[in-house]
């Protein structure tokens, strides 16, 4: 940390330390066009959305971050290096959870380090550790059937914590979540991000979880996916989350949001 | 079930049909139903004999052989068919034809390629299980969710990884299943192969005693093969039960 600390203070004149660089990506399948010429940088530590309307390709640009998805055109580069597939810097967190159901919470955690071929007793120690992280204490050995679909998100969360990844890519994770449940994963995720210090960039259609959430919001235009807007919320995060929800600031952030979006919508 | 409000156990209507059996057995209505006192007698003192465990031998083992082809190449055709559609285009039409053509009609020719023995008999039961077991497979690979391959992928695991890790685990429920009716077929195969060639084993116990109209060792017979089948049958649906438990709710 404080290497890249220092490396960012020398060369004051870059913008930003960018972890993820996004190059005239371009992605069409077939002849639609899902994604057109997209350039990108997400900041390192900051938590960047990718807000727009349905079917503006958020989802496909976030797993082609992922390497999950082969771009048309364009580059995907992570701390420079050109993205070519999935990489052990990036974790993803997947919109359906992709929890294993014959495996328990524990295994469920673990298995990220498990495919990288580590010792079960120190894999399993890694996975109690955010396994009480995401508050699921005292669960390690339930099945995700036997869990609601608030907890067996926080166990796709903790999977993802638990291989130690700079980047986490969240692809609409409280979208299968109901409503009080997600008011409180969201506090609680602000709550990691602050803690794991990480880069996190988090896919939604929920302008409120957006501003709530985010340092950054890419605002997307609909297909073909173009960027149409970037805002950075002037948020107090040191609130509680009952007074940010509240914040005129919040607030106007979203009615901008909204008036920007408004037109795609009929 | 319950019958004018008393609670009927579950094997009621098994008894009720013993019975039944009995009865016209005994009333020596039709000689090819001897009473079943006097089959489960015969049955008894068949399996005691010589011939008949060697029979019981032979046949186990071209059913398990054939069974042990028919699992492997099962599985694996279905897991590429499932996975890789120029092999789904390549084979589907010919696992289609298969699955539902009446096999017997094969058996002779089979006879030709592989002769009179043994061989024959384990590719018989191999052919009748085969097929059911790529399609249910090839059905079980098509419903892993896309999300848990990615997952896969997106953790870095190895294309074996991936396999024997992610996607034969969560095709599980429907590989059993396949394997389930695959054992059915694969009696009638070894049964039906024996018949035709008409040399070895269980089929040659068949055709002796219905030719010398011995019923009671017929019936016996019967009944051993069918409680075998079931008893196979219901040991893979009691793993399939646990399985579900686990990798049903998805």
């Amino acid at each position: 940390m404080t290497m890249s600390d220092a490396v960012f203070n020398i060369e004051k004149d870059v913008p930003a330390d960018a972890v993820v660089e996004v190059r005239g990506i371009c992605k069409k399948y077939g002849e639609v066009e899902a994604l057109r010429n997209i350039d990108l940088d997400f900041p390192r530590g900051k938590l960047t959305t990718l807000l727009g309307p349905s079917g503006c390709g958020k989802t496909t640009l976030l797993k082609i971050i992922a390497g999950l998805i082969e771009p048309s055109a364009g580059e995907v580069r992570v701390n420079g290096r050109p993205v070519t597939g999935p990489g052990p810097e990036r974790a993803f967190v997947f919109q359906d959870f992709a929890l294993m159901p014959w495996a328990t919470v524990m295994r469920n955690v673990a298995f990220g380090l498990e495919l990288k071929g580590m010792g079960k007793a120190e894999r399993q120690s890694i996975a109690a550790k955010y396994i009480a992280e995401v508050g699921l204490s005292g669960f390690e050995d339930k099945y995700p059937h036997e869990l609601s679909g608030g907890m067996r998100q926080r166990v796709g969360l903790a999977r993802a914590f638990a291989v130690n990844a700079e980047v986490l890519l969240l692809d609409e994770p409280f979208s299968a979540v109901d409503e009080q449940n997600r008011r409180k994963f969201q506090e609680d995720l602000l709550r990691l991000v602050e803690k794991e210090r990480k880069t996190f960039i988090f896919v939604t259609h929920s302008i409120e979880e957006a501003v709530y959430v985010s340092d950054r919001i890419v605002l997307l235009s609909r297909r073909p996916g173009r960027v149409s807007q970037i805002i950075e919320p002037k948020i107090d995060r040191t609130a509680s989350p009952d007074a940010i929800r509240r914040d005129q600031g919040y607030l106007d952030t979203v009615e901008e949001i909204w008036q920007g979006l408004k037109h795609y919508v009929d | 079930m319950t019958l004018f409000g008393y609670r009927v156990p579950m094997m009621a209507s098994l008894i009720v049909w013993c019975i039944l059996w009995e009865l016209v057995g005994q009333s020596g209505a039709m000689f090819l139903v001897p009473p079943l006192s006097s089959v489960l007698a015969a049955a008894v003192t068949m399996v005691q004999t010589q011939t008949w465990q060697a029979a019981a031998l032979i046949t186990l083992h071209s059913f398990v052989v054939g069974m042990a082809f028919a699992i492997v190449v099962g599985v694996t055709l279905g897991v590429l068919m499932g996975r890789f559609k120029a092999v789904d285009d390549l084979f589907g039409i010919w696992v289609n034809i298969f699955v539902s053509a009446p096999l017997s009609a094969l058996v002779p020719v089979l006879m030709i390629l592989f002769g009179m023995g043994e061989t024959t008999v384990v590719v018989t039961v191999f052919l009748f299980a085969v097929w059911i077991i790529v399609l249910d497979t090839r059905a079980g690979i098509r419903h892993v969710p896309n999300s848990l391959i990615e997952m896969g992928r997106s953790y870095g695991a190895s294309t074996f990884a991936l396999y024997s890790k992610i996607v034969l685990l969560a095709a599980l429920p429907e590989i059993l299943a396949g394997i389930r009716l695959g054992l059915v077929r694969g009696v009638k195969g070894v049964v039906i192969g024996q018949l035709l060639v008409s040399i070895i084993g269980y089929g040659e116990l068949f055709e002796l005693y219905s030719r010398s109209f011995d019923m009671e060792n017929f019936w016996a017979l019967t009944i051993i093969l069918f409680a075998a089948a079931m008893l196979m049958s219901a040991a893979i649906e009691h793993i399939e039960k646990k399985v579900d438990y686990y990798a049903g709710v998805r």
